[in-house]
């Protein structure tokens, strides 16, 4: 087996070992994205100097006999709406083609000693399913390359799957660690709202995004929420709650928990390998001494409308901040600053983008706000207590991640069909709950399929341990 | 629910983006399409709900009133577009008419 | 037609906390440009607000200064707009649920303005255009030292009568904030801004009229000045059955007028909608009662208790209570010496003349309380006349030196020596032997000029009580 395709904890305990070193195991997946990467596009930038660097001097650390955390050394894909300093950080858009931030998101500098091999593709500022609206490439997902990775991360989730990285770093707003994970059969993991910092990350919808682990295995994942999670002076809307060993409570088993399997979500058009899949994780948990039961989320059916309306309109705002002022793309000759604005925005969004920034512009009108805006905000806190009531009788949620496999690249899906693989995830980040996809096995034409878990507020140790439980059953899928 | 294009303009102004060609039209029958689907929520009933803006109850956290310095002048002027005696440079300031 | 005028303030004041409200950046005065600026107040992607606790103290004080409920639960909200000098073009104010409610100042003529909130919000960076005039400007510089600065916006209700009152109110809201110490509410520096809504209405009728917002006005009297302008702009208007446009009218400080600056009304959508970056706020009541308890005496209060302790007739409690400092200088003074009324005359008189000629504040002057006292004994004591302790004042004024030692040095000494005065007055009579007739015939002038021709002679310090004393009796025996 090649170093890439290892485990993060594995290569842990070579590294610790000094079995290997981490300049070998960076060269190694270095080389992999030389390999490969031409053909998957999930890199936006490679930093294969700085990533040897870092790999250098954690070499060097050991070698002194310092002490070192676990992923020390590891190789690390980073989304590249997240800020790193000195480096390009473009959120694939042409608004901030040339932007280098003078400054490292919080969750950057908890992880510098891991060499970060590249920034990695998304949908343009993390707006999309399928990695398509990238403004420079698409990307194409490792198990069938006429496919997409999903999105909005999905270069980290590809990067991860083929080796280009051993884990990496996305974002979830509505699904899009999750979604993507799903599609490429690698761990993703939306941490509670308020788990991890956001600053750093470029804001898409305030009170929806988190920053999120992309990992080869359950454990791997725990490894990186730790590393990334707790407070920041920078952020307040992270809690100060104490960060625990994610890892520690990985293999406690299910015996005497309860799992829910919300019935609305199960009626959904679903994929049959999903289907398939969800039932055998269902026979496997009870085997294992867990107890399944239906619970119901009644207002579940409206959670894609409430979020298409809050998100759009928390990024109309978020994203007014580029107007070729300070930095980012400024349009030529502007006589004045109207035109600079008009010029330099449309020049340099995507038409989603556009999109969605003129959908939230329209629900935060005046005419608009009460029955659109406000009236999500509302309905949203209704979406809350269903999940807030059903954790009364259960300890997580088992349902799918999305309902299809992975589309063709170009392939145009159909408004109700998108609606419908939204609902299974955006109501985790309404809610501001934990969630995590595992990947569940392959489908019988060689996809990746996807399960989903669902936790209380700051429950990620339970959703770790039952994803432990069911990766016994799933295994991991190969890196190829 | 309908956008027409000329609303489809006002919005792009509002939001300061330039239409150009089948643009408002395009967009028009796009924003239509996603607020029909969005207004099914009119039909539930949210009397009594407070809107929920914050994922979690909690309060906010305050800090100390103590200055950190932070950026040089070069650093907060590395990406400026246009400059000029160490302020950001922009044309003619004119408002929407 | 009569109209009754109706007048509402909005005044924005800077906050003196040591870092910005939603960030660490130092919020001191001119420094290089764009040299106190973090991700967060540059607008950078990714960079997220943290409220300052002192802002919310700050806050908090001002508005129980100013008589407000303070509200234990408030949020903040984002105000969308678009402008240069806005580095996220989005303000992060207050909008529905302000700190404070409810306030109000009292005025002298016993009119009492209500304040209808007092919130928090950030200050934008600051935009110098070439040329300095935004109109004809070819482009303009944006600093962001300034943005994200605390701010408190002050509102008050339409319940201000005219141009004056909006004055004296002006005056009496800055006297209050000066004392809570939460800003220097200095409007030449910026610190303090004021804009103005006007409109007029039937005398006795309750439905408001059109409304013109006043911008551009850099000192209390150019307010005063331009809501006299409106008031007789507005009322031509109406005398000619024309409409009042509800628009934003720019204050021209130079040629007294106002004009139009944006030609209907406001199409401004701010898209108002809750900051989600920053959690509600939520005060305890027993925060709120400390920081209660830890007010200063309020002006108000002080000018009352001026007029019982000091027995001072209210117009001149009013008036030294006008600053803070000038008021304790007034007390410290008084506690060296206890002539209450008399400091008060000279610290009216002379110490405001001299110090708005050399456009001073009292705390900056080389003047002290010790001083003025030491000064005001000599006179007590007759070693000088009052009239040389105006010039020792003076001189007081320019070089800090204590009044003993200007006296000494000048020689300023009053002659109080009786024989050298009958001396002197001997000589006078002498002189004017005219005068002495005139008097005799029942001229009362003459007594005045005789007195300034010895006042002549001795250079001023003759003793002004003695020497009218003796040339009444010398005069007698003529």
């Amino acid at each position: 087996m090649e170093l890439y395709q290892k485990t993060a904890h594995e290569l842990s305990g070579l590294l610790a070992k000094k079995e290997i070193s981490a300049r070998e195991l960076t060269e190694n997946v270095l080389a992999q994205i030389q390999k490969k990467d031409s053909e998957l596009g999930a890199f936006i930038t490679v930093t294969g100097e700085r990533a040897l660097e870092t790999a250098q001097k954690v070499d060097e650390l050991r070698a002194k006999g310092e002490k070192l955390g676990a992923l020390a050394g590891i190789p690390l894909a980073v989304k590249d709406n997240i800020c790193t300093e000195g480096i390009l950080t473009t959120c694939a858009s042409k608004m901030l083609a040339d932007f280098i931030p003078p400054y490292s998101a919080t969750v950057m500098e908890k992880l510098s000693l891991l060499p970060m091999v590249g920034k990695a593709n998304l949908d343009e500022f993390a707006m999309g399913s399928s990695t398509q609206s990238s403004a420079f490439h698409p990307t194409r997902n490792p198990h069938d390359p006429k496919r997409v990775p999903g999105g909005s991360s999905g270069g980290p989730a590809a990067a991860v799957a083929s080796g280009e990285a051993i884990m990496a770093l996305g974002t979830d707003t509505g699904g899009s660690i999750r979604q993507p994970a799903a599609f490429c059969g690698v761990v993703g993991l939306k941490p509670t709202y308020g788990r991890v910092s956001r600053f750093g990350a470029v804001a898409f919808a305030s009170s929806l995004d988190q920053v999120g682990p992309i990992a080869r295995d359950v454990e791997d994942a725990a490894l990186l929420l730790e590393a990334i999670a707790g407070p920041d002076a920078l952020d307040g809307t992270v809690s100060s709650k104490a960060v625990p060993d994610f890892r520690a409570s990985l293999k406690r088993g299910v015996r005497g928990m309860k799992i829910g399997l919300p019935k609305e979500y199960l009626a959904l058009e679903l994929a049959p390998a999903l289907r398939e899949k969800l039932a055998e994780a269902q026979r496997y948990l009870e085997a294992q001494g867990a107890k399944c039961l239906e619970v119901s989320l009644p207002r579940s059916q409206y959670a894609a409308a409430v979020y298409h309306l809050i998100a759009s309109a928390e990024a109309s705002s978020n994203l007014a901040r580029f107007d070729g002022v300070r930095y980012g793309h400024r349009a030529e000759n502007c006589p004045d600053t109207l035109t600079m604005y008009l010029q330099s925005r449309s020049e340099g969004f995507g038409p989603e983008v556009k999109l969605r920034i003129m959908l939230g512009t329209y629900a935060l009108s005046a005419d608009a706000y009460a029955d659109f805006y406000q009236k999500a905000q509302k309905v949203r806190r209704l979406i809350a207590d269903d999940f807030a009531h059903s954790f009364s009788q259960c300890d997580c949620l088992l349902l799918p991640t999305t309902s299809d496999l992975p589309p063709l690249l170009g392939q145009e899906l159909e408004p109700r069909e998108s609606y419908t693989a939204d609902l299974c995830t955006v109501s985790a980040n309404l809610a501001g709950l934990p969630a995590l996809s595992l990947p569940s096995g392959m489908s019988e034409e060689g996809l990746p399929v996807g399960l989903q878990l669902v936790g209380n507020h700051f429950q990620e140790e339970t959703l770790l341990k039952v994803a432990w439980t069911l990766e016994q059953c799933f295994g991991q899928v190969e890196v190829k | 629910m309908v956008i027409t294009p000329e609303k489809t303009k006002q919005l792009a102004q509002l939001a300061r983006l330039a239409l150009f060609g089948d643009e408002a039209a395009e967009f028009a029958e796009q924003l239509s399409g996603i607020l029909t689907y969005t207004q099914q929520i009119q039909s539930l009933d949210t009397e009594g709900t407070e809107p929920m803006i914050y994922p979690r109850a909690t309060k906010t956290i305050m800090r100390d009133d103590v200055v950190v310095p932070s950026l040089s002048q070069e650093q907060a002027l590395a990406n400026a577009p246009q400059m000029q005696d160490g302020m950001f440079r922009v044309p003619r300031i004119i408002e929407e008419e | 037609m009569e109209y009754e005028i109706v007048i509402g303030l909005e005044v924005h004041v800077e906050l003196k906390t040591k870092s910005k409200i939603f960030c660490s950046c130092s919020t001191a005065f001119g420094s290089e440009p764009n040299s106190q600026v973090c991700p967060f107040c540059l607008g950078m992607p990714g960079a997220l607000p943290v409220l300052n606790q002192k802002v919310v103290e700050f806050a908090t004080r001002a508005s129980l200064a100013l008589g407000c409920t303070i509200h234990t639960s408030s949020i903040f909200h984002r105000k969308n707009y678009f402008y240069p000098d806005l580095p996220a073009a989005y303000q992060i104010s207050q909008f529905d649920q302000p700190l404070a409610t409810e306030g109000k100042i009292a005025l002298t003529d016993g009119n009492i303005i209500g304040v209808t909130r007092v919130h928090m919000e950030a200050e934008a960076g600051k935009s110098t255009h070439q040329g300095d005039n935004i109109l004809a400007a070819e482009f303009s510089l944006e600093d962001f030292n300034r943005s994200g600065i605390g701010l408190i916006e002050i509102v008050s209700e339409p319940d201000i009568r005219s141009p004056q009152e909006a004055k004296e109110y002006l005056e009496r809201l800055k006297a209050i904030l000066e004392y809570t110490e939460v800003s220097d509410c200095k409007m030449e520096e910026g610190s303090l801004r004021c804009d103005a809504n006007i409109s007029l209405r039937p005398m006795g009728s309750s439905k408001l009229g059109t409304k013109a917002e006043l911008k551009n006005l850099n000192s209390f009297r150019a307010v005063e000045r331009a809501l006299e302008y409106e008031v007789e702009r507005q009322t031509q208007l109406l005398d000619r059955g024309e409409r009042v446009v509800q628009e934003t009218r720019n204050w021209d400080e130079a040629k007294g007028i106002t004009s139009s600056m944006r030609s209907k009304e406001e199409a401004h959508d701010y898209r108002y909608f809750p900051e989600p970056d920053l959690l509600p706020l939520e005060l305890e009541r027993s925060w709120i009662e400390e920081i209660r308890i830890t007010l200063p005496e309020l002006p108000h209060a002080r000018a009352a208790r001026f007029e019982q302790e000091y027995g001072l007739p209210q117009y001149d409690a009013e008036l030294l209570v006008g600053s803070k400092a000038l008021a304790n200088f007034y007390e410290e003074t008084v506690a060296l010496f206890s002539e209450p009324k008399e400091v008060a005359n000279w610290v009216m008189v002379e110490v405001l003349r001299l110090l708005r000629s050399s456009e001073q504040e009292i705390q900056q002057s080389k003047l002290t309380a010790k001083g003025l006292a030491g000064l005001l004994k000599l006179v007590q004591d007759g070693t000088i006349s009052g009239s040389v302790g105006k010039t020792v004042l003076e001189e007081m004024f320019k070089t800090g030196q204590e009044a003993g030692e200007i006296v000494e040095k000048k020689g300023l000494s009053q002659i109080s020596d009786q024989g050298k005065l009958e001396e002197i007055i001997a000589q006078v009579l002498a002189a004017n032997p005219k005068s002495v007739t005139d008097f005799k015939a029942g001229k009362g002038k003459a007594m005045g000029f005789l007195v300034g021709q010895v006042m002549k002679q001795t250079r001023g310090m003759a003793n002004p009580q003695l020497t009218n004393k003796l040339l009444g009796e010398f005069l007698k025996k003529q």
